[in-house]
């Protein structure tokens, strides 16, 4: 579980992060979204109580961050940015350094990392030293390390970059096998597909601030406005010959498609479909139109115009 | 206890023991190593034999009998001096390859994640320097019979080792403050110049043959060594680590800290001295309390010398004293009257000096400096006693009469030295090096501004003025 009331820090007169609060419960995952430099990296390093926040305060695991730094970091599983493997050492050796960083016994840190190097495919690897590993074998490797010793928190910065499509799959599985043993998780991601396939809940920041967050159809909502729908035909139709019924609003017309808002869809959808049939149209489909969750950050991002850093 | 001990220093272990697996891994620490293990012992052994023959000829064998230890300690300390690059890519070569921050978002302390780091730079290099030292020893038994006795041998395996470890808490108080290994080597300088230096000074004794004054320096390595330990442990942070990613200096911020600490919020000059006193009788009764002992003892010092180093009677004209009372003290600045300003520049000159070198050494070269004139004038009070004067007299004559502002100048100033060089070594809650190290140059400045530039114009003036006069009138000149 991760709880953050008004998180912030403060860089000499620079507030890298400002007043955050987050809130994730085990068996769920949140995307922290963001561009480059916005807060990220600095939030994740607050909750792993590696750099104290300037304000206010958060629990990771029901520890607090400042006084409780050591069993914070002891429940906490991190994939940093920046992998830093050591780069002379074979893959086993490494993750039995950590396994021994990390106070496991011999016998738990040698299944556990067999178990890891196995789900990612790195076995016949075990053997060879880190420098020669490909960057998604790297990738995989790191992020054995976070799960190494069965966190019940995760922090994972870009946990798919530079893997390869299914290599890609593999991790985002995991993921949701973790989300499913009830662990918490936030992505740091600039992967917005990925995001939306993985996240229970997205919050995104800019300049240290959260400017939106909720779940992803409620930011859709909140953002994009109303949900719209799209109707398909087999071939193109002429406009004028389109009604909708009452309580329906076309807001965009295609050759043989057109999108509509309705604030009663459950009573309004299916009136419109049976007056399309009942006319004669060849209709393919009808659905929610799709909305990215790459639109809701561009809207966001948007809303909330860039200023000046914040100085103390 | 000794669960609690293997708790505590079993993670710290288990870092040591992953990096001394990677330097044997790593053939550009492991070559010279090897080279000044076995191949340089051997090329001293070499040269020892040869310039013993070479002085016997024209017989000076004191010169081969001096070079032979000599040697025996630079052996020893060649493969040490690997322990700085070690260090250095230990700390700041972690921190730039970023594998620094998975360790330190694991359970291990700060402590811990530093003692294991210390002892992995200094243990290789250290079994190094003493197979060098034994192959060294072995060859020139062979060769010449010679070994050193225990005493030696103890004072060079001692200093050895706590220059290991000076250098590599050194190193560590410099990857602190850098995010790069270039950085680093940059800044290394500052380790290695006082290191030559060192290594320079240990020489001349080693050649002057007083093998005893070793023991002084191995004393005064311990103290540094301890002081740059502990500033190690209070910069080797994470917040430290990994609060900034470039090595700038932001001067608008570090005008806004230092000016806010410099004004404490004082709208007048009143308040403002009111801060100032404020400040001196909360936080620096006890380093001015140091410094005061620290002048005794200087005074204490000075009298010693005094039997050391014997003034002719002939100097000490007390009859005299239009012709010059004690010839030849104005060269070494003791006593001269040649102006309120010069005396005073002269003085401010020194404190400023004092301060520069306290600020690179904790505070402990600036009050050695200042204790210096106390010194002077200790040697001087028992000097004179030879001549029949009295010591209290010429402390009442000479002395006092300006050193009633001067000497509370030199304990405040003293004071504020420790305080500043003291911010290095202290861990400050709440704040970074930067900003604490801002906050003590700001009450240095306070302090010096407000009192001790005020009581050295004071003591000037006093100086030029009043104590010839008293000297004078008490001599009946």
């Amino acid at each position: 579980m991760i709880i953050t009331d008004d998180l912030s820090k403060n860089f000499d007169s620079f507030w890298a992060v400002d007043g955050v609060n987050l809130r994730v419960m085990p068996g769920e995952v949140l995307a922290l979204l963001g561009p480059n430099g916005a807060g990220k990296t600095t939030t994740v390093r607050m909750l792993t109580s590696v750099l104290k926040p300037s304000r206010g305060q958060a629990q990771v695991a029901g520890f607090d961050v400042v006084h409780d730094a050591q069993k914070v970091r002891a429940s906490v599983g991190v994939l940093t940015e920046q992998h830093g493997l050591y780069g002379r050492m074979p893959a086993n050796e490494y993750l039995d350094f950590f396994g021994q960083v990390y106070g496991m016994d011999f016998q738990t840190r040698r299944a556990r990392s067999a178990r890891l190097l196995s789900d990612f495919g790195l076995v016949m690897d075990a053997h060879r030293k880190i420098g020669e590993y490909s960057k998604g074998m790297r990738q995989k490797l790191a992020l054995a390390r976070a799960m190494l010793h069965d966190p019940p928190v995760l922090l994972l910065d870009e946990p798919t970059s530079a893997m390869d499509p299914e290599s890609a799959r593999l991790v985002r599985d995991s993921i949701r096998e973790l989300r499913s043993a009830r662990r918490s998780i936030v992505i740091c991601t600039h992967n917005l597909a990925e995001a939306e396939e993985l996240a229970d809940h997205i919050a995104i920041i800019r300049q240290g601030v959260i400017i939106a967050s909720g779940v992803t159809a409620e930011l859709k909502r909140t953002l994009l406005g109303p949900v719209e729908y799209e109707v398909r035909f087999g071939a193109p139709l002429p406009a004028e010959t389109i009604s909708v019924p009452a309580g329906t609003h076309i807001v965009e017309l295609g050759a043989d498609w057109f999108r509509f808002s309705t604030i009663k869809p459950s009573e309004t959808n299916p009136i419109l479909l049976r007056q399309l049939l009942d006319q004669g149209f060849a209709v393919v489909s009808l659905r929610e139109a799709p909305r990215s969750l790459e639109q809701v950050y561009l809207q966001a991002m948007s809303q909330v115009p860039e200023v000046e850093p914040a100085y103390a | 206890m000794l669960k609690l001990f293997r708790q505590n220093l079993g993670p710290a272990l288990v870092i040591t023991r992953r990096e001394v697996r990677d330097q044997f891994r790593d053939w550009r620490i492991l070559f010279p190593i090897l080279m000044l293990t076995l191949f340089f012992p051997a090329l001293m052994n070499f040269t020892a034999e040869r310039a013993l023959r070479f002085v016997e000829n024209f017989g000076a064998p004191v010169i081969g009998e001096r070079l032979i230890p000599f040697l025996l300690m630079i052996v020893g300390f060649f493969p040490v001096s690997v322990s700085l690059v070690i260090a250095l890519e230990s700390f700041v070569g972690e921190k730039e390859r970023h594998s620094i921050e998975p360790l330190l978002s694991s359970p291990l302390s700060d402590w811990q994640l530093y003692l294991g780091k210390l002892l992995a730079a200094v243990l290789t290099p250290l079994m190094a320097s003493y197979l060098g030292i034994a192959v060294y020893m072995v060859g020139v038994y062979r060769k010449l019979g010679w070994l050193p006795d225990s005493v030696l041998l103890s004072q060079i395996l001692l200093l050895t080792s706590v220059q290991a470890v000076l250098m590599v808490s050194g190193a560590v108080v410099i990857s602190s403050q850098t995010t790069s290994v270039r950085a680093a080597n940059l800044l290394a300088s500052f380790i290695i110049i006082p290191m030559a230096l060192l290594i320079q000074g240990e020489s001349i004794v080693m050649f002057w043959g007083r093998y005893q004054i070793l023991w002084w320096a191995i004393a005064g390595l311990v103290v540094v060594t301890s002081l740059l330990v502990r500033a190690g442990v209070a910069h080797f942070s994470r917040e430290e680590l990994l609060g900034k990613e470039l090595d700038s200096l932001n001067f608008r911020w570090g005008w806004q800290v230092f000016i806010q600490k410099f004004s404490d919020g004082a709208h007048s000059l009143l308040g403002w001295y009111r801060q100032v006193f404020s400040l001196v009788s909360r936080e620096m009764v006890i380093p001015s309390i140091l410094v005061g002992l620290v002048l005794v003892a200087g005074i204490w010092v000075g009298t010693t010398q005094a039997k050391v180093f014997v003034l002719p009677p002939e100097l000490m004209q007390l009859d005299s004293l239009e012709g010059g009372a004690f010839q030849g003290t104005d060269v070494i600045r003791f006593y001269s009257v040649t102006g309120v300003g010069s005396v005073w520049l002269h003085n401010i000159r020194a404190i400023v000096l004092a301060s520069l070198l306290g600020l690179f050494s904790f505070g402990v070269l600036g009050v050695i400096i200042l204790m210096l004139p106390l010194a002077l004038v200790g040697y001087f009070m028992a000097s004179l006693t030879t001549v029949g004067m009295s010591p209290a007299l010429f402390f009442g004559s000479f002395v006092l009469p300006h050193g009633i502002l001067e000497i509370p100048a030199i304990i405040l100033a003293g004071g504020a030295i420790l305080r500043l060089g003291a911010t290095l070594a202290t861990p400050s809650h709440g704040q970074t090096v930067g900003e604490a190290l801002l906050n003590s140059l700001a009450d240095w400045f306070r302090v010096m501004i407000g009192l001790v530039l005020p009581l050295l114009l004071g003591a000037a003036i006093l100086e030029v003025y009043l104590t010839p006069r008293i000297v004078t009138m008490v001599l009946g000149g």
